[in-house]
């Protein structure tokens, strides 16, 4: 027996706690919305979808770009917005438990947005919430929204996600943006995925098992030099000093891993794009930023219509 | 031993893991139940089994599926008077609630002071593998018999 909703009503109230959640459909559906709110930004003509909502922003840890793109996505859409953020968070909760905080912004808000530094805290809270919660970061887990607004940026520059090589560089154990990305091109249909990544940074079992299960042909890898005249997509992540036990194996790797613009021309394809979650820190150089390889800020700018786009499916909104 | 009138007798255990069954029901032999182990012995079905008998005492659901973890062809026999009175073969249940704790120490299941419960979906039965709902952490069986009867 079938029983397929259509993807207005099966968007109707989700929670989005990771990519997985969600159907090729379902995704294809968001970009669809987001490009019509990409439209109508550009316009200037974003109809209130959203009057008299509530958004709670609840940041446990900080962030910039994530927040205040999900802070716009509400505000251009007539929501508003209530929350904290980082070091705010721990005089909002004063000692308070997580289940606790959750449920008194659930009884305030009707929606829920989430960062948090334990895994699975978005789950959780999920569970505590009767109103949606949407998953902006739980640890080293799952960022589904940013691997929303990367699936949507790589249709828009290739007109489709499948049949393209990727290539996802620099820490894939404990990067969030990149598990999430890698996990989404599971649900379609890659010609193939390179992982770039020093040994001790490689991807998670689970998320290889992800791959393994769905039948996408991958390889990880430690050299960048090697794989780069084959991909249409580089999704570059930072590594972090701090994963590293001997500094100066730190030193080694991120020189390995820096994308320049002589590297590009040397190697790459002349339709290859860079893509980043940002912010980055020294590994891509900045004499990328003016080529036509560069993708992250037109990436970095897609952040507000997807998350429009998302907000209005959940609320049912649009059509 | 002679036969138990009243109690318990857990048959096909692989061969070696008695103690370990033992263990995870939380005796030692200081309650002074009486209790008999048999190791290595001949078995049709298994080559080799154990099995432990243990008088007067009943099983709990949970405490027949953490046996069901590191003994998954184990069979429960309720003995009633001397005879076999009701026979069940131990069951993974597709959800393993509260019996094991996530080793990722960043899990939100080992989050101090909140009420959650760690909860793990089977990925596999044969080789046992389990999967945290909450981060995705993947458990072996190796890592699985070494948190329930560890060190
Ligand atoms: N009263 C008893 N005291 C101790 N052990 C008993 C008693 N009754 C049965 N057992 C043991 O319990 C196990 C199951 O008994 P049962 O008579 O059902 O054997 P079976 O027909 O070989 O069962 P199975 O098909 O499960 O192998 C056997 O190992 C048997 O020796
Ligand atoms: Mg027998
Ligand atoms: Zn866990």
């Amino acid at each position: 027996m079938s029983e397929t909703k259509p993807d207005s009503i099966s968007w109707l109230s989700r929670d989005v706690v990771s990519i997985l959640d969600f159907s090729r459909s379902e995704l294809e559906y968001l970009f669809d919305a987001a490009t019509w709110m990409k439209r109508r930004l550009r316009e200037g003509s974003v109809p209130r979808l959203l009057g008299g909502k509530v958004i709670a922003l609840a940041f446990f840890e900080p962030s910039t770009r994530t927040r205040l793109s999900f802070e716009t996505a509400a505000k251009r859409l007539g929501a508003e917005t209530i929350g904290f953020t980082g070091e705010e968070a721990i005089s909002v909760a004063k000692g308070e438990n997580l289940a606790d905080t959750i449920r008194m912004l659930d009884g305030y808000a009707d929606a829920i947005v989430i960062r948090h530094r334990y895994e699975g805290a978005a789950l959780y809270a999920a569970e505590v919430a009767e109103h949606p919660v949407i998953n902006a970061g739980d640890g080293k887990q799952h960022h589904p929204t940013q691997a929303m607004l990367d699936l949507f940026t790589v249709k828009e520059l290739f007109g489709a996600i499948d049949g393209l090589v990727y290539g996802v560089l620099g820490d894939l154990r404990y990067g969030r943006a990149a598990s999430s990305f890698i996990l989404a091109l599971t649900l379609f249909k890659p010609r193939r995925v390179y992982l770039v990544s020093p040994p001790l940074l490689r991807a998670r079992d689970e998320v290889l098992e992800k791959l393994r299960e769905a039948g996408i042909s991958y390889e990880e890898t430690e050299s960048l030099e090697e794989v780069l005249g084959e991909l249409d997509v580089l999704y570059v992540t930072r590594i972090q000093r701090e994963r590293f036990p001997d500094p100066s194996e730190y030193e080694k790797v991120k020189g390995s891993y820096r994308v320049t613009r002589r590297l590009l021309e040397e190697r790459a394809k002349p339709e290859l794009k860079v893509m980043h979650p940002l912010p980055r820190v020294d590994e891509i150089s900045f004499d990328v930023d003016d080529t036509r390889y560069a993708a992250y800020f037109l990436q970095a700018r897609n952040g507000v219509p997807v998350r429009m786009a998302l907000l209005a499916l959940i609320f049912g909104a649009w059509r | 031993m002679r036969k138990i009138r009243e109690g318990t007798v857990i048959d096909h255990i692989p061969a070696g893991r008695a103690l370990a069954v033992l263990k995870i029901l939380g005796i030692s032999g200081e309650e002074g139940l009486r209790v008999a182990v048999v190791m290595n012995v001949e078995s049709r079905k298994l080559g080799k089994k154990d099995i432990v008998k243990i008088e007067n005492r009943h099983l709990r659901p949970e405490e027949v599926n953490k046996i069901a973890l590191i003994a998954p062809t184990a069979t429960i026999n309720i003995v009633k008077d001397y005879d076999v009175v009701e026979k069940k073969r131990v069951e993974l249940p597709s959800v393993i609630e509260n019996i094991l704790r996530c080793p990722n120490p960043t899990c939100i299941t080992r989050k101090p002071r909140e009420p959650i419960k760690p909860r793990f979906r089977v990925l596999s039965k044969n080789p046992l593998r389990l999967q945290c709902v909450y981060c995705g952490t993947i458990l072996t069986a190796e890592d699985i018999v070494e948190q329930l009867i560890g060190g």
